[in-house]
Order: structure tokens, then sequence, then C-alpha cells
């Protein structure tokens, strides 16, 4: 028997990560709680290095490594880099808030990491096993994380319903992905995708398990109908912990989208298009007519992400390479406004306070008008009015749809974001033409008041030079999917 | 004249039935457990004589070793009680016995296909003095190397999760700090006032 010692240089982002937050986790054991800000320091420190070894290594081809299990290609790296920027971004954010509630603890930062980590390995992931394993390390980090305010019943509640259902989509996932196996012999996808397209398998038993696999993926994404469990997360969770669950997990299952259904499932398109479609167009329906009856921001935040997973959907439906781009141009965009959305959230929070009801944003102008400002541009961009990247990204995914030839399809999504547009006016009405209701005034730190600024400032200038990112998608894409 | 495997099979398989009706009949939940163990176990003698050995060993090792000891655990600390989890038996049976008959109904239509005859056939020749133990460490750290350490990390993932959701430092507890009581000084303890004496007025 003989064995080749794998290449690991196409692993070193996950390597480096890997020991850097083993690290931290001892390191913080000698940490005193007065000290612990170096925690939170050497956290974004690890995410640095992650993010050096991610841009330092990148080949700009595809490369295979571990017998093929692990792929490291243009998307995977800069859909890694979306979500290292994405964490270190609201570990910012945060940082006040987890002070203010007790949170600001070694094992949050250390969750975070770990399930940064399992997010790098899904984006990687192209054999079914590893796919699964990072599957559920992101999905226990996030379980553990969501329930990490432990005293509070509906942070309990929350991570309860989200453990319960997401072992319930990976058992449907599992399933779906044994009966692949059982039809093609094998867990690679390469080796699947030749299978299925050679004819051998038997493609009753594929669209059997392509059943399963496509409602476990829905699950894990929060589309209608498996969306239950986003709404309780969204509202229960620490908004810190929120904040990160709508944002990078997203990136990840846009790549396990990508991975399982068009890298290894990519010739039973005509099966899983049909599939797609239901379930982004009920999505866009229930997502953007429930969020007006909330009242609660957060949980209108929560409808608003299923409205958006069903546009993303769309892109991916198209069954093209402009489509997969459009559709990963939606997924950058959708994170950069989730994470200003709640990070201003967080901003307005104080001891004792949480700002998720939507009458706190009442007169914000009044209160302080930059931070109003900030989250008008984020509304606006969310709604996808123009000149904001909002925009481009819902224009980019109805083209692609458009191309692949479903006109009424197109007339349903803009329908639909007609009606999401209300509610996230009303935000601005509330914010621009009511009275204050609350005069407390609006402290936060520089750092956070100076990211939001950023965040919100990069939501304006992709959306008036949207072409460098477009490009960007568009290239990952063609170079990483043409094999 | 049966030959011995398939006297050895069946008695295990006996055991097994048995065992198994044992843990939904028992009504003691402790005794329900100890059924499971014994199903286990004669599981993993069903699984050596068709010479998957490691399962066999991991099942031992895995199930009864560990998940059983804790589940017995369990059940002894918490109080359950039984009359409750006996309520509505009746007002549940015509759906638990629905449900039951639509799954006797399934598995009888799968066992009876065309597919499954295959499995009623021999079972290919096993090729000999082979170790399948020794195979699956070979693989298990070579080729699997990639998924056996992202399985180390998610149970890392459950030492840290479940530390940071349980460990409560408590705040009425009455430890002891040594060194704070080495360093104790008289002046902590007692306080010196100087009063006058009040003999001679």
């Amino acid at each position: 028997m003989t064995f080749a010692t794998p290449n690991l240089v196409p692993v070193y982002p996950e390597i480096f990560l890997l020991v850097a937050l083993s690290a931290i986790l001892i390191a913080d054991l000698f940490v005193s709680e007065t000290h612990r800000f170096l925690t939170y320091a050497y956290t974004q420190l690890a995410l640095v290095g992650t993010a050096g070894f991610l841009v330092l290594g990148a080949t700009g081809v595809p490369l295979t490594t571990f017998g093929g299990m692990f792929v490291d290609d243009p998307m995977a790296r800069t859909l890694k880099l979306v979500a290292v920027l994405a964490v270190a971004l609201m570990l910012a954010y945060s940082r006040s808030y987890n002070q203010q509630r007790g949170l600001f603890r070694g094992e949050f930062h250390v969750l975070i990491l770990f399930a940064l980590l399992g997010i790098m390995v899904m984006v990687s992931a192209n054999h079914f096993l590893v796919l699964y394993l990072g599957l559920e390390l992101l999905s226990l980090s996030m379980c553990a994380l969501i329930a990490l305010q432990r005293d509070s019943a509906q942070s309990t509640e929350a991570a309860m319903k989200y453990f319960v259902l997401a072992a319930l989509a990976s058992g449907l996932l599992l399933y779906g992905l044994s009966m692949l196996y059982g039809a093609t012999g094998s867990l690679q996808m390469a080796l699947v995708s030749n299978s299925i397209l050679s004819g051998s398998a038997d493609p009753a038993i594929l669209v059997f398990g392509l059943v399963f696999v496509v409602a476990g993926l829905a699950f894990k994404l929060g589309v209608v109908p498996f969306h239950m469990w986003v709404p309780d997360v969204y509202e229960g969770a620490p908004t810190a912990v929120t904040l990160f669950v709508s944002t990078a997990p997203k990136i990840a299952a846009f790549a396990f989208f990508m991975r399982l259904l068009v890298g290894a499932l990519g010739s039973l398109v005509s099966d899983w298009q049909s599939m797609l479609v239901i379930v982004s167009v009920l999505s866009m329906l229930v997502g953007n007519v429930t969020a007006i009856a909330q009242t609660n921001i957060k949980r209108m935040l929560a409808y608003s992400t299923i409205s958006h997973m069903g546009f993303l959907l769309l892109g991916i439906l198209s069954g093209s390479l402009g489509g997969y781009a459009a559709a990963m141009f939606y997924v950058v965009a959708y994170v950069l406004m989730s994470l200003g959305a709640f990070g201003v959230i967080l901003l307005l929070g104080r001891e004792g306070f949480e700002a998720d009801q939507l009458d706190d944003f009442k007169g914000l102008n009044k209160r302080n008008p930059w931070v109003a400002f900030m989250m008008l541009l984020i509304m606006i961009s969310m709604a996808g009015v123009p000149v904001s990247v909002g925009f481009f990204a819902k224009l980019s995914v109805l083209s692609a749809v458009l191309d692949a030839g479903m006109t009424w399809l197109v007339v349903v999504a803009v329908l639909m974001s007609l009606i999401g547009a209300f509610y996230y006016l009303r935000v601005i009405k509330l914010m621009y033409m009511d009275e204050p209701e609350d005069t407390t005034p609006i402290v936060a730190e520089a750092d956070h008041r100076i990211l939001i600024g950023l965040n919100a400032l990069a939501i304006l200038v992709l959306g008036i030079l949207p072409q460098p990112l477009i490009d960007l998608c568009l290239a990952s894409i063609t170079q990483s999917m043409r094999g | 004249m049966i030959d011995f495997p398939i006297l050895i099979f069946s008695a295990f398989a006996l055991v097994l039935l048995a065992a198994g009706v044992g843990v939904i009949t028992a009504r003691n939940p402790v005794h329900a457990a100890l059924f499971l163990v014994l199903a286990f176990f004669t599981g993993s003698g069903l699984w050596l004589m068709l010479e998957a050995e490691f399962l066999a060993i991991a099942l031992v090792l895995v199930y009864v070793g560990a998940v059983m000891v804790l589940f017995l655990f369990v059940v002894m600390m918490l109080n359950i009680d039984l009359d409750r989890l006996r309520e509505g038996f009746w007002k549940h049976l015509p759906l638990g016995a629905g449900v039951a008959l639509l799954m006797v109904a399934e598995m009888l239509l799968v066992v009876t296909s065309k597919q499954f005859s295959t499995l009623g056939s021999s079972l290919p020749p096993s090729p000999g003095n082979i170790s399948n133990t020794r195979e699956l460490g070979l693989v298990l750290y070579t080729d699997y190397v990639y998924p056996f350490e992202l399985a180390a990390v998610i149970l890392l993932v459950a030492i840290v999760a479940a530390i940071a959701l349980t460990l409560r430092r408590r705040k009425d507890s009455k430890h002891l700090d040594p060194a704070w009581q080495v360093r104790v000084r008289a002046s902590d303890r007692i306080r010196i006032v100087s009063m006058r004496s009040e003999k001679d007025q």
C-alpha cells in the first residue's frame, strides 16, 4: 500500500485558522476578565492572517488535494475572503454589545472562528462526506452561539428549535446523499457527475435522492417551505449572533448549492430547476408579505432574508454561468447589506436595551442624522432602489432569468420586490418623519461608527460602480465551473 | 440436520428480537435500558458472524460502554413519572397502529420487490486472511485523513460548547482562597480602640 502525502499548500488558510483558534482557546484561559480585549485582538489577528493566506496563495486555477476531497478554485478563494471579511466586521460591530451583556467571552470568539472554519470547509468541499462534516461544524457552532446567552429563555428556545430542525435537515440531506451514492457508487462530486453523464445511474433513484437533497439544502438556506426556524432564531438569538447567522453562513449555503447541484448534479438541471422555481417563488411571496406584519425589526429582517434567499435561488436556477455569477454577486451584496442593517441595530442598543422594535427607529434622524442616513442607504439597497448595490444584484439575477427564457418568473420577482419595498421604506419613514419617543443620546465606539460608515459607503460605491465586483464574480465562476 | 452457523444465528436473532420487545414493554425504564444493552450485544454478535469485527467491537465499546451507561445514569438520576408516560396510551393507539401498519406494508413492498431479490443470493466469498479493522485503519489515517481531522474538530466544538453552556461559577459557594487567608493581617480582623479606664472615676 502506497500513500503520497497530500499537497497541503491549498489548505494553508484552513490549517492556519485551526491552529490560530486552538492557540486562542488556550491563551484565553490565561487572560483575566479585565484584559478580555486581548482575546478579541487575537481573533482579529487570526482573521487577518487567514485573509493573508487566502490572498497570497491564490493561483487562479482549480487545484484539488486530499485525493480530490478538497478543491481550491477562484470561486472558493473569493467566497472565503468575503466570509472572513464578514466575520471580522461582525466581531467589530458586536464588541460593545457583547461587553454590555456578558457575552464578551473567549468562547464567543472561538465558536465564531469554528463556524468560519466550517464555512471554509464547505466552500472547498468536493466530496459528500467533507461537505456534510463542514455543515455540521457550522451548525453545531451556530447552535452553541445562539444559546450562549443561557439565562435568556428566548435564546434557549431559539437554540433548541434550531438544533432540532438542523438535525432534521441533516437527516433529509444525508438520506438524499445516500440515494445518490447508491445510484452512482461514489461520494466524490466529479465521479458522481461522470457517472450521471455516462448514463449508468438509475434515473429514478437519482431524482428520488435529489428531492431530499434539495429539501435539505432549502432548510439550510432557510427558504419556504423550510423557513420556520429563521424568524425565531433571528429574534431569539443575541443580536450579535443574529448578525453572524444572517451573513457568513449564507455564503456557505450558496457554495453548497454550487458544489452539490451545479458541480455534482449539473446534468440533472432540468429536474432541480423546477423544484427551485417553486421554492424561490414561495420564498419571495411569504417572505415579503409576512415581513409587512412584523413590529420587531429582527423578525422583519428575518422575513426579508427569506425573500432575498428566494431571489438568490433565481440566479442558480437559471442554470447558466452568468446566472451563477449573478447569484454570487447577490450573495456578496446581501452579506454587505445585512452586516450594515444589524450593525445599526447593535449601534443603537445599549446596556439593558435592545433596539429591536421598529418603534425604536422613530425619529432617528433627529437623534443622530449620520446613523439615520446610513440606515437609509442600507434600506434603499435592500429594497433594490437604483444607485445601490441591491439594485444591481436584483438586476443581474433577473437578466439571467430572462436569458433562460422564464419571463413570467421575472414579472413575479419584480412584483414581489415592489411589495417588499413597502416595509423597507416604512423604516425610512419612521426615521425621518416621526417624532422620537426615546431621546437617550446614542453613544458608540469610534471604530463601530467608522466601519458602519464604510459599510454603507461600500453599498453606495458598489451601486455606482458595480462592474469590478460583477467581473470578479464572473471570472471566479467561469474559472471554477469550466471543468 | 441444521448446520452450526444457522443455529448460532437463530439464537442471536431470537435473543435480539426478545430484547427489542423487552425494551418497549418493560415497565421500569432501567430495565428497558438494560434490555437495549442486551440488544446491542446480540446485534454485535450478528455482525461478528458477518466478519465485520470492527463494527461489532465499536458497537459494544461506543454504544454499550459509553452511550448506554450515560443513558442509565440519566434515567436513574431523573425521577421519571411513569404514570404520566403511560397517560393517553389508548388515545394514541389508533394513530400509532396506523403508522405501524403503514411501515409494515412499506417494508413488505421493499422486501418483495425485484431489486431486493439480489440480496437473497449468496454473498461473495471472503478473500480469506483479511482483517477489516486493519484495512479501515489504513484508509482512515491516509485517504480519509481530512474528514477524520474534521470530525475531531467537531468533537472539539462539542467540548467547548458544552462547557460554555453549562459551566457556572456559583456566586453562593463558600469556597476559601488559601492565598487570601495567608495574607490576612491583624488589622483586617480586629480593631484596636483606645479607651480611657473608667475605674478611677
